[in-house]
């Protein structure tokens, strides 16, 4: 454990700068290469943040998933893994809520510019804006539920959540559909002209890196918190025993 | 056939305490006769027919929704006195049982409530349904049991946490999104008689999600009474 942990403070600050190197060359790209949209000018541009930003919000839950199974696995067999797994899922609940609310907020804006209007309660919205109500409420649960109890029943809700997501998704696509389709695999009309590949593809590693950074960041401060709460219970059991004579 | 018994066993203890007390079916049906009546008075309903008929389905699941998430929590803090519930947590039966049996109890409260709350929402929205009525015999049942089994379900999560009575709605509203879009919309498409809402559809939506959810209830629900 503490070998990881030097490990990623070591491979940290690297890190750090290489995604501050992916973002300024992202955004020069972005916001100075790319030759401006021609139905839209100028305001196109969000494109190259809201995109990247969705598809990553899309990704974290998955990792948030994956965290809890392993947990609820881990639960009784090897409880020190499961700490371990709930600390990534924490980290990924918390990373997705962030990227979610700026998926929203850019779109949001973009929308305003290009439709006129600030939000419509198209298919898309509504299923990001539920997956943003669902980790909301993933982190209330945490932050409200008795100690001893919040890792189980958060790998319980973040279940719920997964299942519910799909349902959601299908739900809202009967229900309605104002957003463009897809860009990828969304028909013969979509992808994107060469000219926008790279600033697309600069502008998703660096927020992919940066996403990752985030993530790790987090992990790492929540496995802090993790053995600083055993170090605590150790020395109060081993006080509780020194019986005073 | 004996996780059956032990169902029934759980099913006929909430029965018998909520009939000596009938705490919750009365809290509940004043509750939503509440919501009702404050809905009546927003929108006028009995001057405009079409809206009525519009506005009604949902106003009517969100009458029930918020009454049953009144009634749900109660259903655990009972459990919680004498610690009825660590003898449960103790006790060889399957957990999941006692889980089945709270949320079947909790449905045919939820039940009555909508039983005697439907006649009275009727007059006061001055309702005359275009569609297929029969249908609303399969909707409402297939929609209590979606709001019912995930509301004990998450009743049970928040039983030891701070603020028990804000987490429940908190947790369950996100969750049942799905749920709550198909009974309105197919509620509303019965009323209006609007095939463009095509509650056929719904209908087999709601029945996957209950379907769905019933079995991750079933198989997390030893997790989360032994979460600890």
């Amino acid at each position: 454990m503490q070998t990881t942990m030097r490990t990623l403070r070591f491979i940290g600050w690297p890190w750090f700068l290489a995604t501050l190197v992916v973002l300024v060359v992202g955004f020069r790209e972005a916001i100075f290469l790319v030759p401006s949209d021609a139905a839209q000018g100028d305001v196109g541009r969000i494109f190259y943040y809201h995109v990247p930003i969705a598809m990553l919000s899309l990704l974290f839950p998955y990792i948030n998933f994956a965290a809890s199974l392993a947990f609820l696995y881990w639960k009784r067999r090897d409880p020190l893994k499961a700490l371990a797994a709930d600390a990534l899922a924490l980290a990924s609940a918390e990373v997705t809520v962030v990227y979610t609310t700026i998926c929203l907020v850019t779109g949001s804006l973009w929308g305003r510019a290009a439709w006129g209007i600030w939000w419509t309660w198209d298919e898309r919205l509504t299923s990001m804006l539920i997956l943003w109500l669902l980790y909301v409420s993933y982190l209330m649960l945490r932050r409200f539920s008795a100690t001893g109890q919040t890792h189980s029943l958060a790998a319980v809700l973040s279940v719920f959540a997964a299942v519910d997501v799909p349902i959601v998704y299908m739900s809202i696509r009967w229900w309605r559909t104002q957003h463009p389709s897809p860009v990828f695999g969304g028909g013969p009309d979509s992808g994107m002209d060469k000219s926008m590949l790279p600033a697309f593809f600069w502008n998703l590693a660096a927020w992919a890196l940066w996403g990752i950074f985030l993530l790790v960041t987090r992990f790492v401060l929540e496995r802090r918190n993790q053995l600083a709460e055993q170090d605590d219970a150790l020395r109060a059991m081993e006080a509780s025993l020194e019986i005073p004579q | 056939m004996i996780y059956l018994h032990h169902v029934l066993n759980h099913l006929r203890k909430d029965l018998r305490l909520e009939w000596r007390s009938r705490d919750s079916i009365n809290g509940m049906l004043f509750f939503s006769l509440l919501i009702v009546v404050v809905f009546s008075l927003a929108f006028d309903p009995t001057g405009y027919p079409t809206t009525a008929r519009q506005i009604s389905g949902g106003v009517l699941w969100v009458a029930v929704l918020f009454a049953s998430v009144t009634a749900l929590n109660q259903s655990w803090t009972r459990e919680q006195r004498n610690q009825v519930l660590d003898a449960q947590r103790m006790a060889p039966s399957p957990a999941s049982a006692l889980f089945l049996g709270k949320a079947l109890a909790n449905m045919v409260f939820v039940s009555v409530v909508e039983l005697v709350l439907a006649p009275i929402f009727i007059v006061f929205f001055n309702l005359h349904p275009l569609g297929s009525t029969w249908l609303l015999a399969l909707v409402v049942p297939l929609g209590t049991w979606a709001l019912v089994l995930n509301g004990t379900f998450f009743a049970a999560l928040g039983l030891r946490a701070r603020n028990r009575e804000l987490l429940l709605p908190l947790i369950l509203f996100p969750i049942a999104i799905p749920a709550l879009l198909a009974m309105i919309q197919s509620t509303t498409g019965i009323l209006t008689g609007d095939d463009m809402l095509n509650p056929d559809l719904w209908i087999r939506m709601l029945t996957g999600y209950d379907i769905i959810f019933t079995i991750v209830c079933l198989l997390l629900f030893e997790t989360v009474l032994h979460a600890e």
